[in-house]
C-alpha cells in the first residue's frame, strides 16, 4: 500500500523533472543570442573551438538528440560555464547552494519553534487577549514585505545601534575552509585557534537574515496551527473530554495536539518553496553569498548559462523538498495514503 | 562542549563584543578594504582597469622604479640604480640583491630575484619567442597602447644583477612607463614551473610577486585574502591579513563603514561623504588626482563619424549641471583633456559650450534635422573621474531630448562592460582615465592613439595620423618646452575633432576608520597598503 503510494509519487517526480529539463533546454533557444553560446557559455570561440563544441553538443543533429545530450551532461555535472566568471556553473552551484540551504533551514527551524506554540496559544485562548495579541502580530508580519522589513532591521540594529553586521556570513578576517558549506558546521568541525569567536561572529551575522526570512513562514504557521487547533477543539470527542472535567492544558496536550499538528507538518514542508523564493530577496539585501543573490546577479548581467543552471537547480530542489514533505506527512497520517488521486 | 559557547553567543547577541577593548596586536590581525569590483586578473600587465590595479599592483608586486608623488622624481625600488647612455638608447639597471619572491601554497622559490626575472617579465610583452607571450591572447593593453613592442630592441643580461634595455629610439617617457603600476616584476622560476606542468593559464590567476602581501584566496563576488609577506625587503609589514570585501554598491560600502565591517572604503560617493564626515570615528581623505572623465563617441559608426554631429552633441550638454548633480562640487570642469595639475595643460578656447540652439543648427547642417536614436553606455561602477555615470547619462538624456536626439542608456557588469567597449559595440560611452604617471603622454597614447584602437583601449575608435605624429614627436625629444608645444597642439586637435568630450576631473576620496594609519593617496597610480596599520 505504502509502496504503491511512493511509486506514484516517484512517477510524478519523474514527470516533473522531465518537464523541467525540457523547459530548461529550450531556454537556450529562447534566450537572445546564439544557442550554442548560451548552452556552453563559451563566448567568442574560434572556428576550431566552435566545431568541437558543435560535435560535443550534437548541434548539427535534431532537437531530440540535442536534448538527450543535454540530459547526459546535466547528469555528469557539466552544466556549461558562466559568461561572467568563465567558471563551471555546476561548481558555482555546489559552492553557493549550501549557504542558501543553511539560511533557509535555520529560518524554518525558527518559524516552527516560534510559530507552532504561538498558534496553539492563540487557539487555547480563542478570542481572549493572547489570541488577539498574536493575531494582530501575525497580521503585521504577514503584510510586511520582506525587503522592507530587512531594510528596517538594518536601519535600526546595524546602522543605529550597531549590534549586528549587515552583510555576509562571517567576519572576513576569519579564514574558514568550506568543507560542508554550512558555516556553523564548518566552524565546529574546523581546526583553528579562534573557534569560539568565529562561532559567535557567525551567529551575529546569521541573526538578522534569519529573522527576516523566518517572518513570513512563522506567520503562516501561526495562522495554520491556530485554525487547525480550533477545528479539532470543536470536535465531539473534545467536547466529551471537556464534559468529563479535563482542564484546558490536559485537553490540548493529551487530546487535541496530535490531531491538530498533522496538517501543520505538511504545511512546514510546503513552506520550503516559499522560503527559497524569499531567500533570494534576503540574500541580495544582506549580501549573503547564496544561490539567490548569484541568480539575481546573473539575470542582471544576462549570464544565460548561469540563469539556466540556477533555475534548474533551484526548481529541482523545490520539487524534491515538496515531495519529501508529502512523503513524511503520509508516514504520520495513514489516512492520506488511501487517496488514489491527488487532492488539491 | 558547545553549551557554554551557545550561552556566550546568546549573551553576545546583545552586543557584548563592542565594549571590549582590543589591544593593538589584536587589531593588527587584519584590515578589511571594501573594493568596488572583482579583479579582472592578478597580473597588472594584462589590464588597465583601475579597480583591479588598486587591489593587486602595489600589494603583491614591486616595480623596478617608482615616481615620488611629491617631487615627481624617480625612486629606486627593485632597481637600485640606472644609467642612461648618452644617446638615450640604452638603459642599464642595477638590481637589488636579497629580494625574495613569495612562498605560497602553489610555489616555493629556490632562488632570489635576479636579472632573469626582469628579462622574462618584460620580454613577455613584446617577444613572440617568450613562452608566455601568447598566454591570455597576447593582450597587454597599456604597453601596446604606448607602443612598447616597437620600442624595445632587446633586453640584455649583463650579469646576475644587471640588465640592459636596448631601445630602437630614445623615448622620453620610457622610464615613466617602467614606473607605472603595470610594469611589475614577475617570477621566471614560477612561470617555468607552470610551463612544465602545462598550466600556463594559471600564471595570471595565481600571483607570485615580491610585494608586501602574499596571495591566499579569491572568491568571486565575495573577497580576496592576502597574508603578510614575512620576507618583505623594504620594511616589516604590520598587518597580518589584508582582506578585500567586494562590494559593488556604493551605498552599501558607506553603510559597511558605519557598521565597521570595512576599515577602509574605496570611492565613497560624494553624495554620502557628509554622512561619513560627521562621524568622529571615520576619516575622509580628499586628494587632487590626475584623471579625466569623458564622453567618447564611436567615431567609426555613423552618424558619429560626422564631426558636426559630435560638436552638436557636445554643445547640447549642460556640463555645469553635471558638475553639481554628479560631482557635488568636488570636481574641476574640464577645459582640455589634461587636468590643470599636469605641466602640459593648456585651457582650450574651443571647448564646446552649452548652446542648444547651435546644436540644433549643426545637426540640421549634418542632415539630421529630426534628430536620431543613439545609446550612451554608462559605466556601472563609481570611479574617481566619474562617481555616478548612470546619473550623468540620465542628465545627458534629458539634455539631448531637447535637440531631438533619443538616448537609451546601456549598462553591464564592469568587466563585461569594458570588454564590450573594447570591441567597439557602443554608440557612445561615459568612461574616464586616471593617470599612472605624471607624464602627459599617459593621457594621450593609451586613450587616443591608433595603436590603442587596435588593442581595444581607444573608446572613440579614433585614429588620426596627425595626432599620432605629434605624440611621437613629443616623445622623441627630452626638451620640456618642445614637448609642451607638441602636447598643446595635440590637445587642440582633440577639442577640434571631439572624438571624446572631456567633462570633468574628479577628486580622489577615501574613507577610513580613524584607527587606520599609513594609507596615503597619490595623485596618480593605484593605492598602496604596504604601510597600513591600526593604532
Amino acid at each position: 500500500m505504502i509502496l504503491d503510494y511512493i511509486l506514484r509519487r516517484l512517477a510524478l517526480l519523474m514527470f516533473m523533472m522531465l518537464t523541467l529539463s525540457i523547459f530548461t533546454f529550450s531556454l537556450s533557444y529562447l534566450f537572445p543570442g546564439d544557442a550554442l553560446t548560451n548552452l556552453s557559455g563559451i563566448t567568442n570561440s574560434t572556428f576550431s573551438q566552435t566545431s568541437v563544441l558543435e560535435e560535443k553538443f550534437h548541434f548539427t543533429e535534431n532537437y531530440a538528440v540535442q536534448y538527450f545530450a543535454f540530459l547526459e551532461r546535466i547528469v555528469q555535472g557539466d552544466w556549461g560555464v558562466s559568461f561572467a566568471s568563465g567558471e563551471s556553473v555546476f561548481q558555482h552551484i555546489v559552492d553557493l547552494f549550501p549557504a542558501t540551504l543553511e539560511l533557509s533551514t535555520y529560518a524554518l527551524i525558527v518559524s516552527v519553534v516560534v510559530g507552532v506554540p504561538s498558534g496553539i496559544l492563540a487557539a487555547a485562548y480563542y478570542r481572549r487577549w493572547p489570541d488577539k495579541f498574536i493575531n494582530s502580530g501575525t497580521l503585521i508580519g504577514y503584510s510586511m514585505p520582506v525587503f522592507w522589513l530587512a531594510l528596517l532591521l538594518i536601519m535600526v540594529f546595524s546602522l543605529q545601534l550597531g549590534w549586528f553586521p549587515m552583510s555576509g556570513r562571517m567576519g572576513l578576517l576569519y579564514e574558514i575552509e568550506p568543507v560542508t558549506g554550512f558555516i556553523l558546521i564548518d566552524i565546529i568541525a574546523g581546526d583553528f585557534p579562534y573557534h569560539g569567536m568565529a562561532f559567535v561572529d557567525a551567529i551575529h551575522h546569521l541573526t538578522l537574515p534569519t529573522i527576516v526570512l523566518a517572518m513570513y513562514p512563522t506567520t503562516v504557521l501561526v495562522r495554520f496551527t491556530r485554525d487547525s487547533m480550533l477545528k479539532v477543539l470543536d470536535q465531539s470527542y473534545i467536547k466529551t473530554a471537556r464534559a468529563k472535567g479535563l482542564n484546558r492544558a490536559q485537553l490540548i496536550i493529551h487530546h487535541a495536539l496530535r490531531n491538530a499538528l498533522l496538517p501543520v507538518i505538511k504545511q512546514i514542508g510546503l513552506q520550503f518553496s516559499t522560503l527559497i523564493t524569499l531567500a533570494m530577496i534576503t540574500e541580495v539585501i544582506f549580501s549573503w553569498p547564496g544561490i539567490g543573490r548569484w541568480l539575481i546577479d546573473s539575470i542582471y548581467q544576462r549570464d544565460y548559462p548561469a540563469i539556466q543552471g540556477g533555475l534548474l537547480a533551484v526548481s529541482m530542489f523545490v520539487i524534491l523538498a515538496t515531495i519529501v514533505a508529502e512523503l513524511t506527512y503520509t508516514l504520520f497520517d495513514p489516512l492520506s495514503r488511501n487517496q488514489a488521486h491527488g487532492k488539491v | 562542549m558547545y553549551k557554554p559557547l551557545l550561552a556566550l553567543s546568546l549573551v553576545c547577541l546583545v552586543g557584548c563584543l563592542d565594549s571590549e577593548e582590543k589591544t593593538t596586536e589584536q587589531k593588527n590581525q587584519g584590515l578589511v578594504y571594501c573594493a568596488e569590483a572583482n579583479p579582472v586578473s592578478f597580473n597588472p600587465q594584462v589590464t588597465t582597469t583601475g579597480s583591479t590595479i588598486d587591489i593587486i599592483a602595489n600589494q603583491l608586486y614591486d616595480r623596478l622604479l617608482s615616481i615620488d608623488p611629491v617631487s615627481a622624481e624617480f625612486q629606486a625600488e627593485l632597481a637600485t640604480d640606472w644609467k642612461i647612455s648618452p644617446d638615450g638608447k640604452s638603459i642599464t639597471f642595477t638590481l637589488r640583491k636579497g629580494v625574495k619572491f613569495h612562498t605560497t601554497k602553489y610555489f616555493t622559490p629556490s632562488r632570489d630575484f635576479n636579472a632573469d626575472d626582469v628579462i622574462f617579465t618584460f620580454s613577455r610583452l613584446f617577444d613572440v619567442y617568450n613562452p608566455y607571450h601568447f598566454v591570455g591572447d597576447a593582450n597587454y593593453p597599456y604597453f601596446q597602447s604606448v607602443g612598447i613592442d616597437q620600442l624595445i630592441r632587446r633586453i640584455v643580461r649583463v650579469s646576475d644583477y644587471q640588465v640592459r634595455f636596448e631601445l630602437y629610439n630614445a623615448e622620453s617617457s620610457f622610464l615613466a612607463n617602467l614606473a607605472t603600476d603595470f610594469a611589475v616584476v614577475l617570477s621566471k622560476e614560477y612561470a617555468m614551473q607552470l610551463k612544465d606542468r602545462k598550466q600556463e593559464n594559471l600564471f595570471d590567476q595565481y600571483p607570485v610577486g615580491t610585494g608586501p602581501y602574499v596571495y591566499r584566496e579569491y572568491r568571486r563576488d565575495r573577497l580576496i585574502r592576502y597574508y603578510r609577506n614575512p620576507d618583505y625587503w623594504k620594511h616589516p609589514v604590520v598587518l597580518e591579513q589584508l582582506v578585500y570585501d567586494i562590494t559593488p554598491n556604493g551605498t552599501t560600502r558607506v553603510a559597511k563603514m558605519l557598521t565597521k565591517e570595512c576599515d577602509v572604503t574605496a570611492h565613497p560617493s560624494s553624495a554620502q561623504l557628509s554622512i561619513l564626515a560627521e562621524r568622529d570615528d571615520i576619516n575622509v581623505q580628499k586628494e587632487q588626482n590626475l584623471n579625466i572623465g569623458y564622453w567618447a563617441f564611436n567615431t567609426e559608426r555613423p552618424p558619429f563619424d560626422d564631426i558636426r554631429v559630435r560638436q552638436a552633441l557636445a554643445s547640447a550638454i549642460d556640463v555645469d549641471k553635471i558638475m553639481q548633480a554628479v560631482y557635488y562640487g568636488n570636481g574641476i570642469k574640464a577645459q582640455s583633456l589634461l587636468p590643470p595639475a599636469s605641466w602640459a595643460f593648456e585651457a582650450q578656447k574651443a571647448m564646446p559650450e552649452f548652446n542648444p540652439e547651435l546644436a540644433k543648427t549643426l545637426l540640421a547642417e549634418a542632415g539630421y534635422k529630426n534628430g536620431f536614436d543613439m545609446n550612451i553606455w554608462a559605466m556601472p561602477v563609481s570611479r574617481i573621474y566619474n562617481p555616478n555615470a548612470r546619473k550623468m547619462a540620465e542628465l545627458m538624456q534629458s539634455d539631448l531630448r531637447k535637440i531631438g536626439v533619443n538616448v537609451s542608456i546601456v549598462e553591464y557588469e564592469w568587466n563585461t562592460f569594458l570588454q564590450r567597449v573594447g570591441e567597439h559595440r557602443h554608440d557612445s560611452v561615459l568612461l574616464g582615465w586616471a593617470a599612472d604617471t605624471p607624464d602627459p603622454d599617459n593621457f594621450m597614447s593609451p586613450l587616443l592613439s591608433c595603436t590603442a584602437t587596435f588593442s581595444g583601449k581607444n573608446p572613440a575608435n579614433w585614429c588620426n595620423p596627425e595626432f599620432d605624429l605629434l605624440l611621437t614627436q613629443a616623445l622623441d625629444t627630452t626638451d620640456l618646452e618642445k614637448r609642451k608645444q607638441f602636447y598643446n597642439q595635440a590637445q587642440r586637435i582633440i577639442v577640434q575633432e571631439l572624438p571624446i568630450l572631456p567633462i570633468a576631473h574628479g577628486m580622489r576620496f577615501q574613507a577610513s576608520s580613524s584607527d587606520v594609519k599609513g594609507i596615503s593617496l597619490s595623485p596618480f597610480g593605484g593605492i598602496s597598503l604596504a604601510n597600513a596599520r591600526k593604532e
